[in-house]
C-alpha cells in the first residue's frame, strides 16, 4: 500500500523495467499520439467554435500523458472504458481521427454513425467499451468488462477511468466494494484534474490523505501517479495491471493532472474558478508533453526539428480529419430506427414477431 | 405430456435448461444462490451449478446490473434477479442508460444480451416503495424490451426467450403467482420456448374483450367465468405476455371480432401499458368500437399497505365485472 503523495521526493521513473524495455522508435511512438490527442482537440475547439458540432466538448488538453501512459500497457485483454471526456483514449487505442472528428461533426461516418456524439465513442474491436456520459456510470460497466474476461477464463483486465468528480458517486463504491470481494481484475483510474465541473476538489469531496486512499476502506491497493510523467505513470500502472492479470486483484490509481479548459467548452466559468496563475503554471511546468519533449530530446531519441516535424504531421493530420468530417454525409431520417437492437438490426426470425416501434 | 408445476418450478426449470445449454449463462443477485433466492425460485441451482454460474451479490443494485451489463457487451449472458423490481430505482441509470442505450450510442457496435427479472405486483402489503409495476415504464424505453408471463408455462417458455435473445430482457414476474400451478410441456417432448411478441388467447369469447398481462389476465379470466354465468356475457381474454414488442395485431383481431373492449393494467392509469394499447386500438380499429375503450388499473394512488383495502386498490375480479356491466 502506498504511503506516496505527491509532495514527495521525485522519483526517476525512466530507469523502471518497464520504461528501460522502450526503443527509441517506442518513445517516439507514445509522444506523437499525445501530440496527435492535442493536435486532434485543439482542431475541434477550432470548429465547434465555428458552429460544425452540436453539444458539448470536454476537453482532454493537459492529460494526455494519462491515457497514452497506461493504454501504452495494455495486451490483447485488456479492456478500457471511460466517461465522457473520451477522446484521449479513443486515440490512444488506435481509433483514427476521421472516424472521431466525423462522429462531433454528427456524420454518418463516424464511429458511432454520428448517434453518439462527443462524449460517447466506441471501437469494441480495439477493447475500447466507451465513452459515457453519465458521472460514475461506466464504473459498474468497467467492472464488469474485467468479470467478463474472467468469467471466459482469460487473464485479463479492464482500465476503468472516472474523474475526481466521480468519486463521490454511489455506483463508484458499490463497484469497489464488488471488485474486492469477487477478486475482479479491475483497475480503476481516477484522472484528477483537481475540478469537477466548477467545484475544486477540497469543495467536493471528503477525504483523508488523497482520494484514492478511500481504496484502504474497501481493501483495495491504491497509488498515487504524477500524470504530467509519462514514464511515471507507465511503472506504476505496470503494476496496478500485473496485480489484475496475475492476481485477478483490483486497483485503485490517482493520478494528477490538469485541464487547461473548462469542463467543457460551454463552461463560462472556467476562468473564473482557477486563477489564471494556477493554469500558466501548469502550462509552463507540469505540460506532459512539454516534460516528455525535453526528455526524449535529452535522451538524444528526439531532436527539435524531429519533434517539431511531428507536431506538424499532427496538426495536418488533425485539418485533413476535419475536411474529411465536413464533406461526409450526414446520416438519414431512416438511420435514425436503426441501432435500436440486435434483432431487428440482424432482421432475424424474433425480430418478425410483434411491434417494437411505436412512430404513429 | 405436460406436467403439473408451479409457477415458481416453471420459471427455475427454464434458467436450469438454458445453464445447461449455454455455458455463458450465469445467475446473479442477492441471496440467489447459497439463500436459494428470497422468493425460491433459484432453489437448488447454486448446489447444482456451483459459485462460477450462480452468484449471490451484495445489495448494490447499480453495482451489480451494471456489472452484468458490461459482462453481456464481453459476450456473457447473464440473468440478473432484482429481488423486487421495485428496486429499479437505485439501478435506473444503469437500467436506462446503458442497457437501452449503449447499442445506439455505439452505432450497433455494442450490444447487451443480458436479461432482468423479478416480482414486480402490488397486493402483498408492502406499502408503496415495494409494490411498483414498471413494465410501462420500461416499455417505453427504445432498446428495451419488455415480457410480462401470468402462467406457469409462459414463465418457462418466456424466460428461456429472453435469455436467447440478442437484446436487454426485462421480465416482470410475480409473488402472488408463484406459487400458482399450470400445465408446462414435458422437456421430454422438446424446447419449450415462448417467443416474445406473440399474445396468447386465454379464453375465446363474442361479446366483450379482455386484454391483460400478468396477474390480472388471472382476474381476467374469473371475471370471465362470473360474467358467463350471472350475466349471460361472454367474454374473449387476451393475454398480452409480451409487452415489447406487442402483438398488435393480436389486439386489433380481438377487437374487431368483439367491437367492445376493457383493458386491465395493474399499472397506474397514466401512462402505463393500457394506454398505449388504448391509443393503438383508436388508431386502428375506431371504426369497429361499439363502446369507449375502458379501463381498469391501480387507484391513482401509492400502493397502500393496510391489508384491510389494498386488493380494492388493485384490478380484481369484482372491479372487472362491474366495468364490463357499466358499457350496458
Amino acid at each position: 500500500m502506498s504511503t506516496a503523495s505527491l509532495e514527495s521526493p521525485r522519483l526517476d521513473f525512466a530507469s523502471s523495467p518497464i520504461n528501460l524495455e522502450l526503443t527509441a522508435e517506442r518513445k517516439i511512438e507514445l509522444f506523437r499520439q499525445m501530440v496527435r490527442i492535442r493536435r486532434f482537440e485543439q482542431a475541434a475547439l477550432k470548429y465547434y467554435n465555428a458552429g460544425k458540432m452540436g453539444g458539448f466538448l470536454h476537453l482532454y488538453i493537459g492529460q494526455e500523458a494519462v491515457a497514452v501512459g497506461t493504454i501504452s500497457l495494455r495486451g490483447s485483454h485488456d479492456h478500457v472504458i471511460t466517461a465522457y471526456r473520451d477522446h484521449g483514449h479513443a486515440l490512444a487505442v488506435g481509433m483514427n481521427m476521421n472516424e472521431c472528428m466525423a462522429e462531433m461533426y454528427g456524420k454518418a461516418t463516424g464511429c458511432s454513425k454520428g448517434k453518439g456524439g462527443s462524449m460517447h465513442f466506441f471501437a469494441p474491436d480495439k477493447n475500447y467499451w466507451g465513452g459515457h456520459g453519465i458521472v460514475g456510470g461506466q464504473t459498474p460497466l468497467g467492472l464488469g468488462l474485467a468479470y467478463g474476461e474472467k468469467y471466459l477464463g482469460r487473464q485479463g483486465s479492464c482500465m476503468c477511468y472516472l474523474g475526481d468528480g466521480a468519486v463521490n458517486q454511489g455506483a463508484f463504491h458499490e463497484s469497489l466494494n464488488i471488485a474486492a470481494l469477487f477478486d475482479i481484475p479491475v483497475v480503476y483510474v481516477i484522472e484528477n484534474n483537481g475540478y469537477s465541473m466548477g467545484t475544486s476538489q477540497k469543495r467536493s469531496s471528503s477525504y483523508k490523505g488523497c482520494l484514492a486512499q478511500r481504496a484502504e476502506g474497501y481493501d483495495i491497493a491504491w497509488d498515487v501517479i504524477d500524470g504530467s510523467d509519462l514514464y511515471e505513470v507507465r511503472a506504476k500502472t505496470h503494476i496496478a495491471l500485473e496485480r489484475a492479470r496475475k492476481e485477478s486483484k483490483p486497483t485503485v490509481l490517482e493520478i494528477s493532472t490538469y485541464r487547461y479548459y473548462g469542463h467543457s467548452v460551454a463552461d463560462a466559468n472556467a476562468k473564473k474558478y482557477r486563477t489564471p496563475e494556477e493554469i500558466e503554471n501548469y502550462k509552463q511546468n507540469h505540460d506532459p508533453i512539454t516534460l516528455f519533449r525535453r526528455r526524449l530530446i535529452a535522451e538524444g531519441v528526439l531532436t527539435e526539428e524531429s519533434a517539431d516535424a511531428i507536431n506538424k504531421e499532427a496538426a495536418d493530420e488533425a485539418a485533413a480529419s476535419c475536411k474529411f468530417a465536413e464533406e461526409s454525409p450526414a446520416p438519414t431520417i431512416a438511420d435514425i430506427m436503426t441501432d435500436v437492437y440486435w434483432e431487428t438490426d440482424n432482421n432475424t426470425e424474433a425480430s418478425k414477431l410483434g411491434r417494437h416501434f411505436f412512430n404513429d | 405430456m405436460s406436467r403439473i408445476l408451479t409457477y415458481r418450478e416453471a420459471l427455475r426449470e427454464g434458467l436450469d435448461e438454458e445453464l445447461a445449454r449455454d455455458p455463458n449463462v450465469v445467475l446473479m443477485g442477492e441471496e440467489v444462490a447459497q439463500y436459494n433466492g428470497a422468493y425460491k425460485v433459484t432453489e437448488g441451482l447454486w448446489k447444482k451449478w456451483g459459485d462460477k454460474r450462480i452468484v449471490d451479490t451484495p445489495i448494490s443494485e447499480a453495482g451489480f446490473i451494471g456489472m452484468g451489463i458490461g459482462a453481456s457487451m464481453l459476450g456473457v449472458r447473464p440473468v440478473m434477479e432484482l429481488m423486487f423490481w421495485s428496486f429499479h430505482s437505485v439501478a435506473f441509470d444503469q437500467l436506462v442508460n446503458n442497457a437501452a442505450c449503449v447499442r445506439y450510442m455505439s452505432g450497433g457496435l455494442c450490444n447487451c444480451p443480458i436479461v432482468m427479472r423479478g416480482p414486480a405486483n402490488g397486493g402483498t402489503n408492502v406499502g408503496a416503495t415495494h409494490s411498483h409495476i414498471p413494465e410501462g415504464l420500461f416499455a417505453a424505453f427504445p432498446g428495451l424490451k419488455v415480457v410480462a408471463p401470468a402462467t406457469p408455462a409462459d414463465a418457462k417458455g418466456l424466460i428461456k426467450a429472453a435469455i436467447r435473445d440478442n437484446d436487454p430482457v426485462y421480465v416482470m414476474e410475480n409473488t402472488l403467482l408463484y406459487g400458482m400451478t399450470g400445465e408446462v410441456p414435458d422437456p421430454a417432448d422438446g424446447d419449450h420456448v415462448v417467443p416474445l411478441g406473440v399474445a396468447d388467447l386465454k379464453r375465446e369469447g363474442t361479446d366483450i374483450s379482455l386484454i391483460a398481462h400478468g396477474r390480472s389476465v388471472i382476474h381476467c379470466l374469473a371475471a370471465a367465468e362470473t360474467l358467463q354465468n350471472e350475466h349471460g356475457i361472454s367474454c374473449e381474454v387476451l393475454d398480452l405476455r409480451s409487452i415489447r414488442p406487442l402483438d398488435q395485431e393480436a389486439i386489433l383481431k380481438t377487437v374487431r371480432k368483439t367491437n367492445r373492449v376493457v383493458l386491465v393494467d395493474e399499472s397506474k392509469g397514466f401512462g402505463g401499458v393500457s394506454a398505449m394499447v388504448s391509443h393503438l386500438i383508436q388508431e386502428h380499429a375506431f371504426d369497429y368500437l361499439d363502446a369507449p375503450i375502458k379501463r381498469v388499473t391501480t387507484l391513482d394512488a401509492p400502493a397502500i399497505y393496510s391489508p384491510h383495502i389494498e386488493n380494492e386498490q388493485l384490478p380484481n375480479p369484482r372491479r372487472i365485472v362491474e366495468k364490463v356491466l357499466s358499457l350496458g
